[in-house]
């Protein structure tokens, strides 16, 4: 049914650390590993060895060049490596619009998946995600997306430590975390918190799950020096003995 | 946003066949006995462009056998309403055709059954304009705009075949073209309104795509090294300078050529009136053509900007 359910409860997603991130890509080839075996398997590719390579992928790491506004050439720009991946969000335009009750979003956990037996691969799910989730598998002819590693989370047959996204599980930084963000107490809303996770593109209303925790601020490369201005009150004896001395 | 041949030629030829069962409707309610002679190839002419089309459309579909599906979603989807009004207006539609054709049987006023038809027509076209119109991320269809073309532009291919099938048989009455010639100006308005809309948008930016306030943000490297799914369906980017071009052409197409066209065929008589409306009618759905495939061709999709593909 493309009818969303009732707003509250759980909400798994992923909080990815853009300070962290070094953009190797192992979450990508991991989450490729796993899921091409995995709930919404197989993730088809299309000339893998030749020209025009193409395939499904649910997670895309994209690098950019970040310099302040107004500025491009102040000497201050960073590299940002930047994963995407489904932002599993509460009210998503991509489940809504899927004409056949395909494209769903779980009651239970917020996860949204695709039922591929009813999909017909009209792709308007796709066109509808602004973050580029979903990707067409041209050989079955249906839409497939990230399904939160439903078959990992859930997993009674793996270790406590390994019941988390095959990218979370790989990620050599720590920079991906996983966990309940419908619960404010919990250390993934915790870390959204503290850092001032972001939402991408708010203003579309999607109202994403996933959160992103910005780059922090740039330490500045030469320590600040206190000049004679920057004496505080309690130095007064020593500017005294400065005044005298300099006579 | 990557335009699909099958896709136009849907909304393109499926568009003329309800805009001339809309037209035919009012028509025979309005101006009873007008275009009495015409039934038989103006109603199997609508009804065909109708099932042409929507055939082009399922055969887009990745699993076409599936696409009874799509009729099941309608309370949230609008492709799912298209289907449904799509199926629903045959009943009026085939009803109305049968109506007029055969007046010797007893299917009530056909008036009544005229407007029905306009009803379903428009309502259909209105349905496949809203499957445009409902997505936010992407800001030349998330526009208020988008309808009105579509609801005009219909009507005015519609208008334009009916006037050369009576061209075909003989005098034009004035009504008729006056009727398509104004809406041939509607849609030039309409058309033009938003394309100069669309073209002072405020583009956004990478920048704000990643959620970063107060900085550029340049794409530096993509996730891979060809053009994936993403970019061949909705990354598809056309050269401003072509884009114009274009536009001139469907606008003398569909809009200056018509317009000629049909007030040469009211002020002369004899064969050439035939022909004028012929060429008109089929200069527009040419025009028509061109303008659905801008309509795809200058659409940005957000995820583009995740690729560093717009300008800023």
């Amino acid at each position: 049914m493309t009818d969303l359910p009732a707003a509250g409860g759980k909400k798994l997603g992923l909080v990815i650390d853009l300070d962290t991130c070094v953009g190797c890509h192992a979450c990508v080839t991991n989450c490729k590993e796993w899921n091409t075996g995995g709930h919404m398997a197989p993730l088809t590719d299309v000339n893998p060895y030749g020209a025009g390579a193409d395939g499904v992928w649910f997670n895309r790491v994209h690098t950019y060049e970040i310099a302040p506004d107004g500025d491009p050439e102040a000497g201050c720009g960073r590299t940002l490596h930047f994963p995407k991946s489904c932002l599993h969000c509460e009210t998503p335009d991509c489940v809504t619009v899927c004409p056949t009750g395909a494209s769903y979003k779980r009651a239970s956990d917020g996860i949204v998946l695709v039922d591929e037996a009813k999909c017909i691969g009209c792709k308007l799910c796709a066109w509808a995600c602004p973050y580029g989730a979903r990707e067409f598998d041209v050989f079955d002819g249906v839409m497939k997306k990230c399904t939160l590693c439903i078959d990992r989370i859930y997993n009674e047959n793996l270790e406590d430590a390994d019941r988390v996204p095959a990218c979370v599980a790989t990620c050599p930084t720590s920079a991906r975390h996983f966990g309940d963000l419908g619960d404010p107490t919990s250390a993934v809303s915790r870390l959204v918190a503290d850092r001032g996770g972001i939402e991408l593109m708010p203003d579309l209303g999607y109202r994403p799950v996933n959160r992103y925790l910005p780059p922090r601020a740039k330490h500045t490369a030469t320590p600040a020096t206190p000049s004679r201005q920057d004496s505080v009150t309690g130095d007064r004896l020593w500017a005294m003995l400065d005044r005298l001395l300099s006579r | 946003m990557f335009p699909a041949p099958s896709v136009i030629l849907f909304t393109t030829l499926s568009g003329a066949g309800y805009g001339m069962a809309a037209v035919a409707g009012l028509l025979a309610a309005l101006q009873p006995g007008l275009i009495d002679s015409l039934a038989l190839p103006a109603m199997a002419l609508s009804l065909g462009l109708i099932v042409t089309g929507l055939l082009s459309a399922v055969a887009h579909l990745g699993r076409p056998a599936r696409a009874w599906r799509a009729l099941s979603q309608w309370r949230s989807s609008w492709l799912s309403r298209e289907g449904v009004m799509a199926l629903v207006g045959f009943g009026p539609i085939s009803g109305f055709a049968v109506a007029w054709l055969f007046p010797t049987v007893d299917l009530g006023p056909l008036g009544l059954w005229g407007i029905a038809s306009a009803i379903v027509s428009v309502g259909t076209l209105f349905t496949t304009a809203m499957i445009y119109q409902s997505l936010k991320p992407i800001a030349q269809w998330h526009h208020s705009l988008v309808v009105p073309g579509y609801l005009i532009l219909g009507p005015m291919t519609g208008a334009l075949v009916i006037q050369a099938l009576i061209a075909a048989h003989g005098r034009v009455p004035a009504s008729i073209s006056l009727i398509a010639v104004t809406l041939v100006v509607a849609s030039v308005v309409v058309k033009t309104a938003y394309w100069y809309s669309i073209d002072t948008q405020r583009p956004r930016s990478t920048a704000s795509a990643l959620g970063l306030g107060n900085v550029t943000a340049s794409s530096m490297e993509w996730p891979h090294t060809e053009e994936n799914f993403l970019l061949k369906e909705m990354g598809f980017v056309i050269a401003r300078r072509h884009a114009r071009r274009l536009r001139h052409m469907a606008a003398a197409l569909g809009g200056v050529g018509p317009i000629v066209l049909t007030v040469m065929a009211m002020s002369f008589e004899g064969a050439i009136v035939g022909w004028a409306c012929g060429l008109a009618a089929v200069l527009a759905l040419a025009g028509v053509g061109i303008e659905r495939w801008l309509f795809f061709a200058e659409a940005r999709h957000t995820v583009a900007l995740y690729y560093g593909r717009y300008p800023t």
